[in-house]
């Protein structure tokens, strides 16, 4: 027994690196062990979230009884024959032998590099520059002409270099495994070989630039932002991402007042270090179109006006309009300050017309978090073993959550199933139905034989009349098929919008007698609506509007007033994801001219509207908020919410009308004020729906 | 000299019937039910015996890899025959395709019994299409004789499916034959996992040359101790070299291990063009081992032990004789070109390694050069050597560093002639 246990091969594993004895887990890569007992060992093609290639061979170190170095970064421990006498084996990354090989790997790959930095984007954060410098030579013994490569056309993001490829493969990989589009490949042999989209296709994934931060030298760098700015020009802030519901940690480059670029950061817990292209793409989007200064409109023409004086009309006309006449909607790029700040001013002036759900989702807060939150977590999707994704497309809607459950279907043992629009999802799924007839077959299914099923409840299923009928159903099926047991919550609501887990959280839905979104924008439903950011609702004709953003969008268009507000970058201002994680942004860059942050505005409004509102600090502002919001205060953690709510939700009933769940969001990159003010989305929407028409996009073209 | 009764290759020269009637009379499907009733690991043991090394190159002892197989897993095991024989100057397993492939399916039934593999695939050369068609019928006629195929006469239910490359050098490395077989790009795959654990469909796989396959049931027949009674300790049995070149008689010959290269030369081949004093070196195994120059041939034997003395190896004992016509700064500029051409491209030190040192040898070989270029040459193939998934890199850097190291007074000479032919244009 004690032999068995000696021999297995499951046992913590000794080694020797660098003089250092050290204790690693089993299954852990050479490298990760070498990494552990603090060496620095360079790589090309090695990725933590990606498949192991071991073909750039940077990363070779000297094990003892190897008569050759080893590629660390494929060698496993357990694989490492034990030495004749038992002892540990000694492993060595700083001797002769690793020197040599490193450098002489180095010069291989910079025979047929070109040694552009000066003119490549990469320059400054380039792990070819960086580990050339650590580990090469000084010079090059190369005399011969070196490799040219023509340049690929792989759509209206990724601008390619091929000359510098190394062929680590990463993009491949990354294209293959983690985006689920084969649209990558490595082409031809030897010298020859080259990275392509086969066919000279443009790729046509939403997750597709992040091979971008892959690619560890500049043959693939950002084609919107190329030769823009250099990496130490700009000031780096980090903050969250609000094009979706997920809170992606990103990271802003400004220069000066300009937001450069936006990269990725990593959070394990949200996007590991994915985004989407419209979250990384979208920064040209905060320049175009801003409203940066106030404006009033008279004789039916806008005119730019003074703070003062569009305060002062937003003021009189609510303050003299029927207190039951007027409404207020937030759209879905509001921060918690802000709502929380519209709710106190509309609770002050005696209205209980505030909605925050503009698409019209029939999500009830009182019911309790449990009933609006994606309480999976998106972690939690890891360990799911069926899912049931009713009335949402999430790659479309989520594509780094979609990327997530790719990734858990690609370990196996992942049944999905679809009620709703039959996409393309990256992974296998059974359509089940595309509407609630499908689901209703589910109400009385009893348990499945799965430890951890999950439904995944999407705007398609709740946002349309019969919604909250439907989400009832869905909470029925999923207590029925044991979706939420003890320790495991899979019912998840999965959100599009930025604004709405906060909006819902601080109760910014209709107050007993009040109207909703839907009812407020109809003909004479209002006589005056306060609209902060919903540009994606239609206001009839009649109501007098006061708009308040940051884009001159269509909320814009219909104001009567305009009150320049500050975008995601430029403002701190509280995000709650689908998961219901409170995540804090923070200013990376000015909001341009007279624009001012969100809640000031409110705050000044109520001001000459003659009731000020109890703060005048966003600190203060923020203490207030805690009071009423507890969760929003606890950045960056997840509260498991009582299922209870679940079982509320499934006692409501209602009638289903029947009918299919349809696409929540109609064009990925277009989906919020700022995407719309980018060309670059602008073009991918394009080039996307010429795609869908025809048999291949033509980057070329 | 190999007595005629020792040969096990009787028709390596389609002299006689190739088909399943002429092979049964030269002795082939003999006992081959009793060799399988003696069960997988008598048949490991008596191959393990014999001191029988792989004959695709690098040798290493049959039996040993055949027990690295499981004995009891939930997947099926394969055997996979590579006869991808690409090897510049190896020209063996042709024959066997063509003129004895029944031994080579006898071989394959028989070794797939002793590793309980119910499938084999031979993967033939992309170039072989008449030799892919021989085997093709030997197999149909063995489907059709009941000798192989479910419910066969030999107890052991056995399919035997031909494969044909497409004609890349890469794809003859066991690895990149497996993902190829599979349809994916040639290209090796890191080791561990060993095929014989991970190998053909993720399952326990093990890839023989042809050679080696066709001559396990002569050894069962005849017994190991028959086999290892031929050549040398540690060197046994024959083998089949093929000598090209500078030699009277070019050839394919079965011959005992060991055989001094000068025997086998003028016995065989005729010997060398002008005579044994007109030799200037010859590359031993084909083409990715180190030339061994005229002095040290005398009385060099041919096997592994011999060849690894004089840094060369036996590889698969294709002998490339080169006479004073031959230039070998050419000849080895030509032969880096090919694994230039070859290179799969995965790996950096090979990919990039490969080019880099063609094209130096191709300056070197007119004498556009300069002589520190030939510490800076072999330091090249240094650093290729050794560091890559895969054995191309080796094979890529030991013909340059076997230049190198015989004949590095040619190459300074070679650049000193073209620098004075070219003083007077520098001036």
């Amino acid at each position: 027994m004690f032999l068995s246990k000696l021999t297995s091969n499951h046992m913590p594993k000794q080694l020797i690196i660098d003089g250092q004895s050290i204790e690693v887990e089993d299954g852990t890569t050479l490298l990760q062990a070498c990494e552990q007992a603090g060496a620095e060992i360079p790589r090309f093609c090695y990725h933590e979230r990606l498949s192991i290639a071991g073909n750039c061979r940077m990363c070779l170190v000297e094990v003892e009884g190897s008569p050759k170095p080893i590629a660390s970064c494929a060698m496993g421990v357990n694989d490492l024959p034990p030495n004749r006498d038992g002892s540990p084996k000694k492993i060595s990354t700083k001797s002769a032998v690793v020197k040599k090989a490193r450098e002489g790997v180095m010069e291989f790959l910079l025979i047929n590099h070109p040694l552009d930095c000066p003119i490549c984007d990469q320059g400054g954060e380039c792990d070819l520059q960086d580990q050339a410098m650590a580990f090469g030579i000084g010079g090059s013994r190369y005399q011969e002409n070196k490799r040219a490569v023509e340049e690929k056309n792989i759509g209206p993001l990724i601008k390619t270099m091929m000359t510098r490829c190394i062929h680590c493969t990463r993009c491949v990989r990354y294209m293959t495994e983690v985006a689920g589009v084969e649209e990558l490949g490595l082409i031809g042999r030897g010298e020859d070989a080259e990275i392509t989209t086969y066919l000279e296709k443009g790729i046509l994934s939403e997750m597709s630039a992040n091979v971008i931060d892959l690619c560890p030298v500049g043959a693939l760098t950002h084609r919107p932002w190329a030769h823009n700015a250099r990496p130490w020009e700009m000031k780096k802030t980090e903050t969250i991402d609000v094009m979706d519901a997920l809170g992606s940690a990103i990271r802003v480059d400004a220069r000066g007042p300009e937001v450069m670029r936006i990269l990725p950061r990593n959070n394990d817990a949200v996007n590991e270090e994915w985004i989407s292209d419209k979250t990384r793409h979208v920064a040209d989007g905060l320049r175009t179109q801003r409203l940066d200064q106030p404006y009033v409109r008279k004789d039916g023409r806008l005119v730019p006006a003074t703070w003062d004086e569009a305060l002062a009309v937003a003021a009189a006309a609510l303050k003299t309009a029927d207190r039951h006449r007027i409404g207020a909607i937030a759209g879905d790029l509001a921060g918690a300050e802000e709502m929380f700040a519209l709710k106190s001013l509309f609770t002050g002036l005696g209205s209980s017309n505030i909605d925050c759900r503009q698409a019209g989702e029939a999500l009830d807060p009182s019911l309790g978090r449990a009933s609006y939150l994606f309480n999976t977590t998106i972690e939690g999707i890891e360990q799911a073993d069926a899912i049931m994704i009713i009335g949402s497309n999430p790659r479309i809607e989520a594509p780094v959550l979609n990327a997530r459950i790719r990734k858990r279907w690609r370990l196996g043992g992942l049944l999905v199933g679809v009620i709703g629009e039959k996409a393309d999802l990256g992974y296998a799924y059974n359509h089940l139905g595309t509407g609630s007839e499908a689901l209703e077959q589910f109400v009385a299914h009893g348990p499945i034989q799965k430890q951890r099923p999950m439904f995944i409840v999407g705007l398609g299923a709740t946002a349309r009349p019969d919604g909250a009928a439907v989400l009832a159903m869905a909470a029925k099926a999923a207590l029925s098929m044991g979706v939420v047991t003890d320790g495991w919550n899979g019912f998840s609501v999965l959100h599009t919008a930025a604004a709405r887990v906060a909006g819902l959280d601080l109760g910014f839905v209709p107050g007993p007698g009040g109207k909703t979104a839907a009812a407020m924008v109809k003909a004479g439903g209002m006589d005056v609506l306060y609209n902060l950011g919903a540009d994606e609702i239609e206001i009839a004709p009649g109501a007098f509007v006061i708009y308040q953003g940051s884009h001159g969008d269509a909320g814009a268009h219909r104001a009567d007033v305009i009150l320049p507000g500050a975008a995601y970058t430029e403002k701190s201002a509280t995000y709650v994801n689908t998961e219901g994680r409170a995540q804090m942004t923070a200013k990376a860059a000015f909001a341009p001219g007279m624009a001012k942050d969100d809640w000031s505005i409110i705050r000044a409004l109520s001001g000459v509207i003659g009731q000020p509102l109890p703060f005048d600090s966003l600190s203060g502002l923020r203490a207030a908020m805690y009071k009423s919001a507890p969760v929003l205060s606890r950045l960056d953690q997840i509260d498991p919410a009582p299922a209870a709510a679940i079982e509320e939700l499934a006692k409501r009933g209602g009638a289903v009308t029947g009918g299919v769940f349809l696409p929540a969001i109609g064009d990925f990159y277009l989906t919020n004020p700022i995407s719309r003010a980018s060309a670059v989305m602008a073009e991918l929407s394009a080039l996307k729906s010429i795609a869908a028409k025809g048999p291949g996009l033509r980057a070329a073209e | 000299m190999l007595a005629d009764k020792d040969r096990i290759f009787r028709n390596i020269y389609g002299f006689h019937d190739s088909g399943l009637k002429g092979a049964i009379r030269r002795g082939a499907w003999d006992g081959t039910k009793l060799l399988i009733d003696k069960g997988h690991d008598w048949i490991i043991n008596e191959v393990k015996a014999s001191g029988l090394r792989g004959r695709g190159g690098a040798g290493f002892p049959t039996g040993l890899k055949w027990s690295f197989m499981p004995k009891a897993d939930a997947r099926p095991s394969y055997l996979v025959i590579n006869a991808d024989e690409s090897e510049p100057g190896s020209c063996k397993d042709r024959e066997i395709l063509r003129h004895d492939a029944h031994l080579l399916i006898e071989g394959a039934l028989i070794a797939s019994y002793a590793m309980r593999a119910h499938t084999s695939y031979i993967y033939v050369r992309g170039e072989y299409i008449r030799e892919r068609e021989a085997l093709q019928r030997a197999i149909d006629e063995a489907y059709a004789a009941k000798l192989i195929g479910k419910g066969n006469v030999h107890g052991w239910d056995f399919d035997c499916f031909v494969h044909h490359g497409a004609g890349a050098y890469i794809c003859g490395e066991e690895t990149a034959l497996l993902e190829s077989l599979e349809g994916k790009k040639g290209q090796p795959r890191l080791k561990p996992p060993f095929p014989a654990n991970v190998g053909l469909y993720g399952a326990p796989t093990t890839i023989n040359n042809v050679e080696s396959i066709a001559v396990v049931p002569d050894i069962l027949r005849r017994g190991a101790t028959w086999f290892a009674s031929l050549g040398k300790p540690n060197n046994t049995g024959t083998k089949l070299f093929q000598i090209s070149g500078h030699v009277e008689k070019p050839c394919v010959v079965e011959e005992e291990m060991g055989i001094p290269l000068r025997e086998l030369l003028e016995r065989h081949c005729g010997g060398v063009r002008g005579g044994w004093d007109n030799l200037l070196a010859v590359i031993p195994g084909g083409s990715s081992v180190p030339l061994v120059p005229a002095h040290m041939c005398d009385d060099l034997g041919m096997d592994f032990d011999s060849l690894s003395k004089v840094k060369s190896g036996l590889g698969t004992a294709a002998i490339i004789v080169m006479d004073k016509s031959a230039d070998p700064i050419k000849a080895i500029a030509r032969i880096s070109y090919f694994y230039k051409h070859e290179s799969c491209g995965q790996c950096t030190p090979c990919r990039e390694g490969t080019g880099w040192m063609w094209r130096v040898l191709e300056r070197m070989a007119e004498g556009r050069a300069e002589k520190r270029e030939i510490d800076l040459l072999f330091e090249v193939s240094k650093q290729v050597e050794g560091h890559t998934i895969c054995a191309l890199g080796d094979a890529a850097a030991w013909p340059v560093q076997g230049l190198i190291r015989h004949f590095r007074p040619l190459i300074e000479e070679r650049i000193d002639q073209y620098a004075r032919s070219h003083q007077q244009a520098a001036e």
